[in-house]
């Protein structure tokens, strides 16, 4: 493939000119690998273009580029405050082309177009903004010791760094991963998703716009099996970061072993929702929707498996229904009125699809749903499953599609215990409306996150991340910046003589 | 209410507002009354602004709290806060030169420091800017029955004075942590100075802010500032100026409501250079430590101490660097000293000179008024002084430094630190740890090894001893704005029957 763009015109009508090649040292390139990866529209199944994917050779440029721009001084003497500067532009950049890029994550991912201009787009300026306050915050420390000593610690970069991102939100993952990344001093090389390769070359385009220094930012479509691997196990890579499926991450994990590389990571969830008998229900109801049928069911986060007081159950499982039909519009990115776009891909739509046929197998109530919608596109009906027992592989296994598990339980002590009961810990909410009862099972959960009355309420300056299997680290909030800076410890002998 | 075209060799015409800045409004003053702005070049006057009283800045007091107590406290997010604050500081760099021009015809600062002025502010804007959405509180785990929060939550109203020396920076320095944090302000500019405020503040509405979050009043101290200080509707007050105001203040905020008070006052600074010092780069700095700013700079570094080895031959090379300043129009870009900013300040600065003369000290150079027009001082040094000399140990605000010499380390320590105030210090060597040593031992706020003057929004600045209380620039100037509130949620029952 030689062509490094391509014209494109999105069925909103919008146009413009793709870049289709990897962004290395401020420029398109083409990619020494023969094979290409093709993003494809989930809504119709047609193909939107082809894009350059890297081989380890190419991965092996973009580090090396990283590399040279780490210890380059455009970069290597840049003020912290000059970092947050070329930080905020960015972030005003995207901001003067948010429908640009909220139509192509639409069209790539599937998501309503709306849902990505309302709420991805907002979020990926807001981290990028939020971070750029961040460069010229950190700090080290001056210790107090002995009169002999004059000890202070000093924050530094961790140097080159890998990070891999998911597909479920295109954009928003790329800014959780370059905000704390450039706000520290690093370099870093992104690897996209091969799902959604997309929105993060017209990222670059305003990368160089915004004047970042060449070999900076890096940013690459490739498999993870191939430029994955390469760019995981490269030995000028000081720190990998990575998004994505608890296998995949565990793959991760024994690549970076090795070297003995910083890692971080964030992977699967089964998130627990509990409604306590005390709950505003109608919120409850709203909430625990929105908490697993948004984006499409596609949330590490998504609260999937829900607990509801056995004195409410009947009554929930009622208005659970009726709030799935009256809001779970099943449509394509572009009406207005679609709540629910197609899954982002074929394989993701048959993996959905196998855990429905499970579940009904297993002997799980089917409340609602549980069959492909039809037609063109990987469109899954809203799926609601009731009756279920806590060994239920649907109850167990990570599903990542519009598909919830209901149960009912009795105690308070009882639900802790269920909803504790896997080897995920990502997120966790409660619907209570007694104070004491809220902290003290908020204390309780084992998860990085618990949502109060709300789910998937997120904040960029609230740290994210899981416990347990869901992963190693935080992100977001001035926690995200942890991962991103190496502490040294100085000492000058101020009178200790040998 | 309608502004006034002016004219500075920089800018051209331009409009120069003259009101009260309320409300994101310029109004009159109730009582009409207006004063004098001059121009220390040409001793001219440039034109009358209106002067607060009492009333006004009840009127002032009023729209901050209405402000605080609604859209500013309930309705706007810390990160748009920050997103204002950081659009004034593009503002500001957008209007750079007439900025500049302003400062330069009101203060009589060269116009290359002016712009030097404005870029600072534009630093410390966007720098605080990035704060207003990271305040955090904590969490203390105390027992199974408790969940304890710390909140950090803005005092309120903010009475800021602040002085005529950097008219803008000052603002600036001011503006930026106290509405980062959530509170609204009233701040009266100087006297001497209230022109170049004036205009920032037709950028303030432009910037997105709310009307009453950000308020600034011309007036004099005696009347708008002591308001201010013990107006019983402030929750804080923020000065900057001589020590002999700040007692002042601290005594109208005990009088009134106990009001909380930060303060940031004079200096008489050290400036030490060891015999193994670079010497190219110590003359540059000490040159650069008194008379930049005309003298006028509160960490001024006055009181120059040199070491008996390199002593005749860093007094010679001195006296000729002292004498190359050059002295004149700020609208000149060559220019590096100005004229003194008023009537009273030249009148006291050349009292000084006169009592360093009578009481025996040695003119090495300068000593004089230059020409007839314009507050102009020339760049003097003195030396052979005694520590009891009033010009060693006042502070004179003016192109004036005395030298003397030491032989230790342990003695100029001594001899620093042999004063009532502790703004800052510096020391200039090459022995990392006479660096060290010394800086970890003279009691100032800052302490510049091998520079002077060089302030940063990133690091504190503030004085100990009569040089003041709190810190204002990076992290720490927060704490200034901010109140730690306990919350302890109780997880059990009653403990008591």
């Amino acid at each position: 493939m030689s062509n490094l763009s391509i014209e494109l015109e999105a069925p909103n009508g919008r146009k413009w000119t793709q870049p289709t090649g990897l962004f290395i040292n401020n420029e398109f390139v083409a990619s020494t690998s023969k094979q290409t990866i093709e993003s494809i529209d989930p809504a119709t199944e047609l193909r939107i273009a082809e894009v350059h994917t890297a081989s380890a050779e190419d991965v092996d440029k973009a580090v090396q580029a990283a590399k040279k721009a780490l210890k380059h001084e455009s970069w290597k003497h840049m003020s912290g405050t000059d970092r947050g500067i070329l930080m905020a532009k960015l972030a005003d950049l995207i901001e003067e082309e948010k429908e640009l890029l909220a139509t192509i994550d639409a069209w790539d991912n599937g998501k309503p177009y709306s849902v990505a201009l309302g709420d991805d787009l907002p979020e990926t300026i807001g981290t990028i903004r939020y971070y750029s306050g961040w460069a010229d915050k950190t700090y080290g420390q001056t210790i107090s010791t002995t009169r002999a000593k004059f000890a202070y610690t000093l924050r530094q970069p961790i140097g080159v760094v890998a990070q891999i991102i998911p597909w479920n939100y295109p954009l928003s993952m790329a800014a959780w991963k370059l905000g704390p990344a450039l706000a520290c001093g690093n370099t870093v090389v992104l690897k996209a998703a091969e799902q959604t390769p997309l929105s993060i070359l017209v990222l670059g385009t305003l990368i160089k716009k915004a004047g970042f220094p060449p070999g900076v930012v890096n940013l690459i479509n490739g498999y993870g099996r191939e430029a994955g691997a390469a760019l995981v196990q490269h030995p000028l890579v000081d720190k990998v970061a990575f998004t994505g499926s608890t296998a995949t991450a565990s793959q991760i994990m024994k690549m970076a072993a090795r070297t003995l590389k910083n890692i971080t990571l964030e992977t699967g969830g089964k998130s627990p929702l509990i409604v306590f008998e005390d709950c505003d229900l109608e919120q409850a109801i709203k909430w625990s929707h929105y908490g697993i049928m948004s984006n499409q069911g596609q949330i590490c986060t998504a609260t999937s498996r829900l607990f509801v007081h056995s004195s409410i159950y009947e009554k929930f499982l009622q208005a659970f229904k009726a709030q799935v039909k009256e809001v779970s519009k099943v449509g394509d990115q572009w009406d207005e009125s679609t709540f629910q776009g197609p899954q982002v891909t074929r394989a993701q739509y048959d993996r959905i699809l196998s855990y429905i046929a499970i579940g009904k197998s297993e002997g799980a109530t089917l409340l609602c749903g549980g069959e492909a919608q039809g037609g063109k596109g990987f469109y899954i009906q809203p799926t609601v499953f009731t009756d279920v027992k806590d060994s239920m592989r649907i109850s167990r296994e990570e599903i990542f599609g519009p598909v919830v598990t209901i149960s009912s339980f009795e105690s308070e002590e009882e639900v802790i215990s269920r909803a504790n009961d896997t080897t995920y810990g990502l997120g966790a909410s409660v619907f209570t409306k007694d104070l004491e009862r809220a902290h003290r099972v908020a204390e309780e959960m084992e998860a990085g996150m618990v949502w109060i009355n709300s789910s998937q309420d997120c904040d960029f300056r609230v740290p994210f991340g899981g416990v347990k299997q869901s992963g190693i680290g935080r992100e977001l909030g001035e926690a995200g910046l942890e991962a991103y800076t190496q502490v040294k410890a100085v000492h000058i002998n101020m009178g200790t003589k040998l | 209410m309608a502004s006034i075209t002016l004219k500075t060799p920089h800018s051209g015409d331009y409009e120069q507002p003259t009101g009260l800045f309320i409300n994101n409004e310029f109004v009159k003053a109730v009582d009409g009354k207006t004063f004098e702005v001059i121009n220390p070049t040409d001793e001219t006057v440039i034109c009358s602004v209106q002067e607060a009283s009492e009333k006004d800045v009840d009127l002032a007091v009023a729209a901050a709290r209405k402000a605080f107590q609604g859209e500013w406290r309930l309705k706007t997010t810390p990160e748009q806060r920050g997103k204002y604050l950081v659009n004034l500081a593009d503002l500001f760099e957008e209007n750079m030169d007439l900025l500049a021009a302003v400062e330069s015809l009101d203060n009589g600062k060269a116009i290359t420091m002016a712009k030097g002025d404005v870029g600072a502010c534009v630093g410390c804007l966007r720098y605080y800017g990035g704060w207003a959405d990271k305040i955090e509180g904590k969490v203390v785990d105390t027992s199974p029955d408790a969940f304890n929060y710390i909140r950090k939550e803005p005092i309120g109203v903010c009475g800021q004075i602040i002085p005529w020396n950097f008219p803008l920076l000052m603002w600036a320095w001011k503006i930026g942590p106290a509405v980062a944090t959530g509170n609204c302000v009233v701040i009266k500019t100087a006297e001497q100075t209230p022109l170049s405020a004036l205009v920032a503040c037709t950028l303030i509405k432009k910037a997105g802010f709310p009307p009453g979050v950000i308020n600034v009043i011309s007036g004099f101290g005696k009347i708008a500032g002591a308001a201010l200080s013990s107006h019983m509707d402030v929750d804080k007050v923020a000065f900057t100026g001589s020590t002999v105001v700040g007692r002042q203040i601290m005594k109208a905020a005990a009088g009134s409501n106990l009001k909380r008070v930060t303060l940031e006052l004079g200096g008489k600074s050290p400036n030490i250079v060891f015999a193994d010092a670079d010497i190219d780069n110590a003359i540059s700095w000490v040159n650069f430590g008194i008379y930049y700013n005309h003298g006028q700079c509160c960490c001024a570094g006055s009181r120059v101490y040199v070491q008996e080895g390199i002593y005749d031959k860093f007094i010679q090379r001195f006296k000729e660097r002292a004498a190359k300043n050059a002295v004149g129009d700020p609208f000149h870009e060559d220019t590096f000293q100005g004229p003194q900013v008023s009537q009273l300040q030249f009148d006291r600065i050349m009292g000084y000179i006169e009592e360093g003369k009578k009481a025996g000290a040695t003119v090495e150079v300068g000593g004089n008024r230059i020409g007839t027009k314009g507050f102009f001082i020339e760049p003097t040094i003195f030396s052979n002084v005694t520590e009891d000399m009033k010009i060693v140990q006042e502070e004179i605000f003016g192109p004036v430094c005395t030298v003397s010499k030491f032989k230790t380390k342990e003695e100029v320590i001594e001899l620093g630190n042999n004063t009532t105030y502790g703004l800052a210090a510096a020391v200039h060597t090459t022995n990392l740890n006479t660096a060290i040593e010394v800086a970890n031992s003279l009691k100032a706020g800052t302490v510049w090894v091998n520079s002077y003057n060089s302030l940063h929004w990133q690091l504190p600045f503030g004085g100990v001893k009569e040089s003041g209380h709190g810190r204002e620039l990076g992290e720490a100037a927060l704490d200034n704005y901010l109140q730690t509130k306990t919350v302890s949620i109780r997880l059990g029952d009653a403990l008591f029957g």
